[in-house]
């Protein structure tokens, strides 16, 4: 279809799955100056996406484009170029960059570099604490005011319970939406894998599940206490699952994302020492998985976020112990998923559409994750059965447990307000 | 020579070792015959026998070593090799260089093996993958350390008479598990010898999960050493104490360390072994280190025979490669 998509336009015989209205059936999208209409006029132009799937455009909670400072990984050109291939139409920038985002002239430098480069919508999250150091709340109000979403100290955790319940009644005061990277530091000074039957076998630290578990039921402690929401990122672990099940039927305000890679794979990926595989929180065990997916289909886990982390050829090229964690994610998510989730008969399409981008949408309060009538076109047109060898990437990094591989499922167009940004033939 | 027959029948194929696991168990049969040989060149005639000789060896070592180094070195010097040694505090790593680096560096510099200690579970496999040249791993993170195992069972070997008399034996490995390749490497190579391994000492260093391994667990001492053919020690490092995985050095040789008091729970003839260097006193006591169960300083005799033959095995079969590569040319 390439670049010659006029202003108005209506794409025919497509599926279209729409979770923000349970819509799953063949009809028509209309699109005119770059938002959805109701009925497009007679000289639109008529795009025929016979077989495909067309799905509002996915949203990513957890992103890191690494720009500025670390541009060698990434940048928010090629970052936001991969999350478009990916199927990507909004994306939440974490904001453990160099320096950290933890003060309002940051955001501002940062949003100018999304306003002259980014390809698709690209929402900037702030510092829980200075520097990301656990020690002293950021200017939380002041992050705010010059925009941004959400705000975490991802890759690093509060360890400060006190701190933690600050940063909630005083975020909560703005709006603020509050996310935690869950990680206990005293049982993870050594870890580098998931810890148990594998890590016993090669020798390598042991980062255990109750590290995780127990920041959980901190943070759905203090959010119960405080009456505030918390939103945990990438779970990894079987009790974990539960922790925010139990806390949910309590009635505490809690939300939680898993990552692809936690639920397509398993801590003896690791055997081979191939630091691609080599994330935090690590990859766990089949039943850890089979409890995230459970937690998927009761409605526990409601966000699927990529926690795209790229690192260079040469941060990763090192012995285990010496290679940074995290791994890219923006260009398989999709894939994956739909091979751990839908394929395999656990869940519907339109609820992996839902987990991608709808209820991302809603948690953050951005125009994004529905069809509906007078909001922006992003969507993107899916080929359920598309089998294709992932051996490009345009991260500007490649480290992907996925690289060379054989995936099912792929993003074939994506739309950003009614611009084609992305389109594979 | 023998040692010329025996290497053109040989079926080894490694250039590399990096773990036990990897053999089979007709390898570890042709290290242990090699070394035999070489054992009985070292004690009949200590001269140098030139199976290395015109080689040159780096030893790369990133962690301090005294007897696995010397013992590395001694091999090669015996062998005719030249040895140069590299530590970490010589090394470029120091200048920030990497682990990749300095290993193609060493390889640019044409030398002919390196021998590699790394403080990274994995650093041997990730340093044979970029070389051309023979890796051998002298002990990788808590991952393996194979040719202490190879030297260990061949030292048991000695003891139970041939390499088909290790089934049924039980063998004991006493203390810290959790962080140790060498009682990694010798479950490996004692499960496919056919023995049975019991692992013993605070709970808090040796996991469960080390069941998973094919081994019995115990964190009773009685059971661990009553009817075992050998007790094997580790060193307990004082470092576990300071992060709280036992109280004190004290309590633990209280608990686990292997004294006289102790001594009539080992049945007669159980032999006493350690990959040094003894902590005396705390996992094990003069009385024993030095007594006629001992096996302490056959283990490091044996060390040099086996290192000889698991380094002649590797360049032999670096050479054929090389030769098959440049036939098909």
């Amino acid at each position: 279809m390439k670049s010659s998509i006029k202003k108005e336009f209506v794409v025919r015989n497509a599926r279209v799955v729409d979770p923000s209205s349970g819509l799953d059936k063949v009809c028509d999208v209309c699109v005119s100056n770059g938002v959805f209409v109701k009925k497009a006029s007679a000289k639109a132009q008529v795009v025929d996406a016979h077989g495909l799937v067309l799905a509002p455009g996915f949203v990513d909670m957890h992103a890191h484009l690494r720009e500025p400072g670390q541009t060698s990984k990434e940048t928010i050109a090629t970052g936001t170029a991969a999350a478009a291939a990916g199927g990507f139409t909004s994306v939440v920038a974490m904001p453990n960059t160099s320096p950290a985002v933890d003060s309002a002239s940051t955001v501002k430098l940062i949003n100018d570099i999304i306003a002259k480069t980014a390809k698709v919508k690209v929402y900037q999250s702030g510092c829980i604490t200075e520097g990301r150091k656990g020690e002293k709340l950021a200017p939380l109000g002041s992050l705010k005011k010059q925009g941004v979403i959400a705000v975490t100290d991802d890759g690093s955790c509060v360890q400060s319970s006190e701190i933690m319940r600050n940063a909630m009644v005083y975020a909560k005061m703005f709006g603020l939406f509050v996310m935690d990277h869950c990680q206990d530091y005293s049982l993870t000074s050594s870890g580098q894998m998931n810890e148990g039957e594998w890590s016993v076998r090669l020798g390598l630290g042991g980062w255990p599940s109750a590290a995780e578990d127990i920041i959980v039921a901190r943070d759905t402690i203090l959010a119960q206490y405080t009456k505030s929401h918390i939103h945990l990122q990438h779970i990894s672990s079987a009790l974990s699952v539960d922790l925010i099940r139990q806390a949910k039927k309590r009635g505490v305000s809690v939300s939680a994302e898993a990552t692809p890679h936690h639920i397509a794979l398993t801590d003896d990926c690791l055997k081979g020492y191939d630091t691609n595989f080599k994330m935090c929180p690590p990859v766990r065990t089949r039943a850890d998985i089979n409890a995230i997916i459970k937690g998927i289909e009761d409605g526990t886990i409601e966000v699927i976020a990529t926690d795209h982390a790229p690192h260079s050829e040469t941060d990763k090229d090192m012995e285990f112990d010496a290679a940074p964690f995290g791994i890219i994610g923006f260009e398989t998510a999709f894939s994956v998923c739909h091979q751990a989730l839908v394929a395999s008969g656990k869940i519907e399409l339109i609820r992996l559409i839902e987990l991608m981008s709808t209820r991302p949408a809603q948690l953050l309060g951005i125009d994004a994750g529905t069809l509906a009538e007078g909001k922006p076109a992003d969507f993107v047109l899916i080929n359920e059965r598309e089998e294709y060898f992932y051996n490009e990437p345009l991260s500007r990094s490649k480290n992907s447990p996925w690289l060379g591989k054989k995936l099912t499922g792929r993003v074939v167009s994506t739309f950003v307000d009614g611009k084609l940004i992305y389109d594979v033939r | 020579m023998i040692v010329d027959s025996f290497l053109k029948n040989s079926s080894w194929s490694k250039k590399d070792l990096i773990c036990v696991e990897d053999l089979s168990l007709n390898e570890i049969r042709e290290v242990f015959a090699l070394a035999d040989i070489f054992k009985k060149s070292l004690i009949d005639d200590s001269t140098k026998i030139p199976y290395l000789s015109g080689k040159t060896v780096v030893s790369l070592f990133f962690e301090p070593s005294t007897r696995t180094r010397t013992a590395f070195e001694m091999a090669a010097h015996k062998l005719g090799a030249d040895v140069i040694s590299v530590t970490s505090a010589a090394s470029s790593s120091v200048k920030g260089e990497t682990l990749k680096d300095t290993a193609r560096n060493i390889e640019a510099l044409m030398a002919d093996m390196i021998i590699v200690r790394h403080s990274a579970s994995g650093a041997a496999k990730y340093l044979a993958d970029r070389i051309k040249i023979p890796v051998i791993n002298a002990g990788d993170g808590a991952h393996a350390h194979p040719t202490q195992a190879l030297l260990d069972t061949f030292t048991m070997r000695e003891k139970f008479g041939g390499t088909d008399n290790f089934a049924g034996r039980k063998v004991t490995i006493l203390g810290d598990i959790l962080f140790s390749r060498v009682a990694r490497s010798n479950i490996h190579a004692l499960n496919k010898l056919g023995a049975k391994v019991t692992l013993a000492g605070p709970s808090t260093l040796v996991p469960p999960e080390f069941g998973k391994l094919g081994v019995k667990v115990t964190y009773n001492l009685y059971e661990a050493i009553s009817d075992a053919d050998v007790v094997m020690l580790l060193r307990i490092q004082h470092e576990r104490q300071r992060a709280n995985y036992f109280p004190s050095i004290g309590e633990y040789a209280n608990i686990f360390g292997l004294g006289k008091l102790r001594e009539p729970l080992l049945k007669s003839g159980a032999i006493i072994m350690h990959p040094g260097p003894i902590n005396r006193g705390v996992e094990l006591d003069s009385e024993l280190a030095d007594s006629d169960r001992s096996v302490i300083l056959n283990q490091v005799t044996n060390g040099v025979a086996v290192r000889m033959a698991v380094m002649r095995l590797c360049m032999n079969a670096a050479t054929r490669q090389k030769n098959a590569a440049l036939r098909s040319k």
